[in-house]
This record gives structure tokens, sequence and C-alpha cells, in this order.
């Protein structure tokens, strides 16, 4: 089922402060979309807002190509996970899976039996064998969790919004069922929509990722592009430790004004002016000596190993870079003459230019 | 047999263990221990020890008699009714009140949540004569009421109403933090789950108010019980009809029959605390209910 949202506007209650800034999003049938950004981004308000669950003071939201008005348009088709889970305290988990399906009116609503069937049925696809008579109080988180998809999943939506529903887990649960999430979404053909802070989170089970802040998309892209290109310098910043040289571009090169950076040619179309280039701490390379005068400027402390990387800091003058080496490359180099940035990406005006 | 003695002995003490600071991290265990059983034994446990004593002076025979007076039991009879009934009336009517007062932002919802303590700090006197006033048959509503043959004035429903009216805080205020603390995601997991809002309130909201409606209806019952200055001056206080429990007592001393007046205070001591005790296992009851067990 398709999901989009055309101009979503919604303001703080009482005042003019743009929660949802006019916001436009397509969700194609059977995507996995990872809404990210700091917090008061207005990830969650936009989750919210599709949902119906907050009215917004302009735009429309589509199910299908469907405007959708009130929950009730929406209620049985669009499965919500709540940050906490809202798993409701007083009846066990069975009931709670079956919530969906209790409240459905008496012409619609499947026998006991098959209500029992399906819950059965869910219960073993969150493999929670055995739980539908405990009270959700008795469960560990990712249980809970498990319990809030399963009744989110009840009535068979093909939509699945998560509000950051890892949160309040330890991190080993957390990968274990990240991965499983993603199955789950792909076996059930649904269309999932998840908010999260952990950009790791995103780039792992999406396959769309778009970056929100302050109330509007800043992109909305593949995490491959994104990581190739960030369309500004908080997007390249939020997708992980980024570091940058402030320059100038001439005649198609740039020239750092540290002098202990390398300059190096930028890509057509760039044209002259300042520019600040951002790269990776792995796309940062050492230049060698190149005669035995040279002097060693530029130093690399260890500083611990980690996800297959060796990590160093250097002292650039007064500021301190970190700077990463895979494990395996035997011949690391850590010292030298100056820094190789030419893996940059260029941003002018906080603005991708290159 | 004098090890055993001295067993049962030691056992006695050991439940008097509680005496001694045992380990407490409150500064001035002693002296907050000494001042409470102090003061509960002194007001409570003394005068109510000389209730139960004093009717009995003119021995069990007498007591007896003034036991079968039919206009006592009358009185009584008027007394729990009024203040079941006044207290169940004041459920729906708290719950609306203290909805509005924990989700509504109207404007005014402040001064309205100031005047809902207000029975509770005005003299009864001064709100049973209110009510008299605004209910009597020459009164505002009273005149009203009286053009389509209701009369709440002069008869138990007049009653109802004073007991109502010094009820309703403790409703309101019994339920309205529970609400207030309500996670406002389980009605919407609920409702996005496709539940109509009828469906929301009996599976979703009920179950955690109810344990805090028996509290207020308990507390509402109970004030109902003992009401006195606000009902005397609307309920007409006809005897067999529409005298309550209280009032009886002061006719009573008013006749110097003390030993008549304790009897009827001896058996409203009793329904009350039996009642009371009921409430208190109903709410248990519920609360486990609707708490994970």
């Amino acid at each position: 089922m398709s999901i989009e949202v055309c101009n979503l506007v919604r303001l703080a209650p009482g005042t003019q402060q743009r929660l949802l800034d006019d916001v436009s999003l397509k969700v194609p049938d059977g995507a996995f979309v990872a809404l990210v950004g700091p917090s008061g981004a207005g990830k969650t308000t936009l989750l919210r807002a599709i949902a119906g669950l907050d009215s917004c003071n302009s735009g429309s939201v589509l199910l299908d190509d469907r405007p959708m008005t009130s929950v009730k348009d929406r209620a049985g088709r669009m499965g919500f996970v709540f940050q906490n889970y809202a798993l409701f305290p007083h009846v066990t988990v069975a009931r709670n899976i079956a919530f969906g399906l209790d409240v459905q009116p008496r012409a619609e609503r499947p026998s006991r039996q098959l209500i029992a069937r399906r819950v059965e049925e869910l219960l073993e696809l969150m493999q929670l064998q055995g739980m539908g008579g405990k009270h959700p109080a008795k469960l560990s988180g990712g249980q809970r969790q498990r319990v809030a998809l399963a009744r989110a999943l009840a009535t068979g939506p093909r939509v699945l919004l998560l509000d950051e529903p890892f949160g309040a887990l330890d991190p080993i649960v957390r990968r274990s069922i990240r991965t499983w999430l993603r199955e789950l979404h792909d076996t059930l053909g649904l269309t999932t929509i998840l908010v999260t802070h952990d950009q790791e989170e995103a780039l792992e089970v999406a396959d769309r990722i778009v970056v929100m802040q302050s109330g509007r998309i800043m992109q909305d892209a593949t995490p491959l592009d994104l990581d190739e290109q960030p369309a500004t310098e908080f997007v390249m910043e939020f997708l992980g430790e980024a570091v940058s040289f402030a320059g100038e571009v001439r005649h198609g090169r740039m020239l750092p004004d540290d002098a202990l950076v390398l300059p190096f040619a930028v890509p057509q179309g760039v044209s002259d002016g300042p520019v600040v280039a951002m790269l990776r701490p792995y796309e940062i390379t050492i230049q060698k000596p190149g005669s035995e005068q040279d002097v060693l400027s530029i130093y690399a402390a260890p500083r611990g190993t980690r996800n297959g990387y060796r990590h160093y800091t250097l002292q650039l003058g007064e500021r301190i870079i970190p700077f990463y080496r895979p494990v395996d490359e035997t011949d690391a180099q850590v010292q030298g003459v100056a820094l190789d940035i030419s893996r940059s990406r260029l941003f002018r005006q906080g603005l991708l230019c290159g | 047999m004098g090890r055993q003695i001295y067993e049962r002995c030691v056992m006695t003490l050991s439940r008097l263990a509680f005496f001694k600071a045992g380990g407490s991290a409150l500064p001035g265990y002693r002296l907050s221990l000494t001042l409470t059983l102090g003061w509960t034994g002194f007001f409570i446990i003394l005068p109510l020890s000389t209730l139960l004593v004093y009717p009995w002076q003119g021995g069990p025979g007498a007591m007896v008699s003034a036991l079968h007076d039919s206009r006592m039991l009358a009185a009584l009879w008027t007394s729990f009714s009024c203040a079941a009934i006044a207290a169940a009336c004041n459920i729906p009517c708290g719950l609306l009140l203290a909805w509005a007062l924990a989700r509504g932002s109207l404007p005014g919802h402040r001064l309205a949540d100031a005047l809902i303590d207000l029975p509770l700090a005005l003299p009864t006197a001064v709100s049973g004569i209110t009510l008299a006033t605004l209910y009597g048959p020459h009164g505002w509503l009273g005149s009203l009421l009286a053009e389509f043959g209701v009369s709440v004035s002069y008869n138990k429903g007049g009653i109802v109403l004073a007991l109502m009216f010094v009820g309703l805080p403790f409703v309101v205020r019994a339920v309205e933090p529970v609400l207030r603390n309500l996670p406002q995601e389980l009605e919407e997991a609920a409702h996005l789950l496709g539940a109509r809002p009828w469906q929301i309130f009996v599976r979703i909201i009920a179950a955690p108010i109810l344990p805090a409606l028996i509290t207020g209806f308990g507390l509402a019952f109970a004030r109902g019980i003992g009401e006195y200055g606000s009902v005397i001056f609307i309920a007409g206080n006809q005897p067999f009809k529409s005298e309550i429990a209280p009032l009886l007592i002061v006719v009573r001393l008013q006749e110097f029959d003390y030993p008549g007046a304790t009897a009827i205070a001896l058996v409203l001591l009793c329904v009350s605390l039996v009642s009371l005790a009921l409430i208190g296992g109903f709410r248990r009851r519920f609360a486990l209910w609707s708490e994970p067990v």
C-alpha cells in the first residue's frame, strides 16, 4: 500500500512555530523508509500525522491515492507501534493482540475461534509461544516490543508505522530485533515507515532514508546516495562522524586554508569561491615524505580499535582530527608531511556543490 | 510447662519488636510512633469505646428496646439509602467533571477547579440554607420544578440533593489524578486499532479508574452518612419520612435520652464501619484486576 504525504503543515498549538513545514513524501508500496533527524526535527510529528493522530493545519495524507481524513479511515489498515509500546496493562498478552479484532462491529468480527487462532499465529510469528496468558508487565522489553508489533499486525494492515521502536532495548536485543523486523517486513510484504534518531539503525534496515531537520525534509535518498551525495552539511554530519576543512576554490583546485592539507582538483562545474570540504575520518590519507629532509609534521596517535578500524587522532594546529585506518591495512601510514583530503564533498553555504 | 510459658513470652515480645527503632532510616522513630499511638488512642479509640460502653448503662433490656425503636430504624434507613443514592449519582457527575478538568482546557477551567472544593470548605449550614432557598417551593429552581410536578424539598429527594452537593468533591478529587496520569497513548493505540469511543472507555479507561471511582464512592458515602448541617434545612425532617439518623440523635439529646442517642450512634458506627470495610475490599479487588498481577 503506497503512502503519499502532500504539503503537510502543522503549527505548534497556539503559536506560529512550524512543527511540520510543508512536508511532502512519497512512499511506494513495499518500501522500508526510515525517518531520521535530531530530537525536535519533526520525525514523530510526521509519523503521527500520517497515522492521523494529530490534526494538521493544511496538507493531506493519501493511502493508495485515497485521501485519509480521520483515524477511522485508517483503523485496521495501518499498524502503529508506539515508542513505549502502549500495551494495555490490565489485560493479557493474548487480549492485547486480539484487541483490534475484538472491537470490530459484530458483522465483521471473526468468530472467537478464528481470533484465538490468529493470536496463536501471531505469537508464533513473534517467537512468543506460551506468553499469551501473561500480563505485559511480566515481559522483558524485547518481548513487549514484539507484543506491540503483533497487536499492530493483528488486523492485517499493509502499512506499519514504528515510532522509535528500539529506543528502550539493550544493544544485543536491538540488533537481533532489527534484522528480524526487516525479515518480517519482507515476508509480510509491508510498507514500513520507521522513526529513529540512530542513523546506523536506519542505514542498516531501510531502503530509503529521509533526513529531517526543523520540521523539513532535508534529503530523501538511498543509504548509498546519502553517503556519496549528502545534500547539506547537516546531512553529512548527521550520518556519521565528519571532518570539515575550510578553503577556497581557484581555477578548478581547492586550496585549503590549512597549510598542512594538500590542495586537490575539484570536479568541473564548481565555481571559484570559498567552500567547505567534508569527509569521513577513514577517507583521509596521510602524505608520505618525499625525501629524507622533509619534516614529519603529521603524527597520528592511536586511540584503540573499533568495528574493524584503528582509530587515531591527529593534531593539526589547534584542531584535533579523528583519523581511521582499516585494521588489516598492515602498512598504515601514521606519519607524514601533509593530509590528503581529495575524497571530500564540497559544500558552499551549507549546500552540496560538487 | 515453664518452657512453654517462656516461649510464649518470647513470641509476644518479638511481636512488640516494632517498638524498637529497628534499623529504620527515619529519625525520631520512637517519637513519631508514640505520637501516632497516643493520637489514635486519645482522639479516636477512647471516644469510640465510650460510645460502645455508654448505651449499655441502662441494662441490656433498655438497649434492646432502644434498638427496636421503629423511628430510629426509619431514620437509619433514610440516612443510608440517601447516602448511597447520592454517592451513586455522584459517580457519573464526578467522572464527567474530573474528565473535563483533566483533559479539557476550556477557558475558566482553573476557576472550576477551585470551585469544586468549595462544598468542603463551606460551613454545612450555609450550603443547607442555600440549597433550601434555591430548591424550596418558592425558590428559583424549586418553583420551576414545582410547575413540572417535581418537588425536591422536604422529602428524600432533597436529602439526596444536599448529599450530592457535599459528596461531589470526593469523587472528582479521587478520579482526577488517575485520569490525568493515564497515558494518552493507550487511547490513541485503541483508536488506531479501530475501537469506537465507547469501546475505548469501557475497555481501556474503565479498568484503571474503577478503584478510584470506588474510593470516591466510599468517601462520598461516608460523608453522606455523617452529614447533618446541609441536610436538615432542605429535608423537612418529618419522622418516618425524611428524618436522618444524625438529626434523630440531636432530637434524642434534646429529650435528655442519652442512652437512646448513643444507641443510634452505635448502630451508625457499626454499619458505617462494615460498609467502609466492604468498599475497601471491593477497591482492592478491582485494583488487582486493573493492575498486572
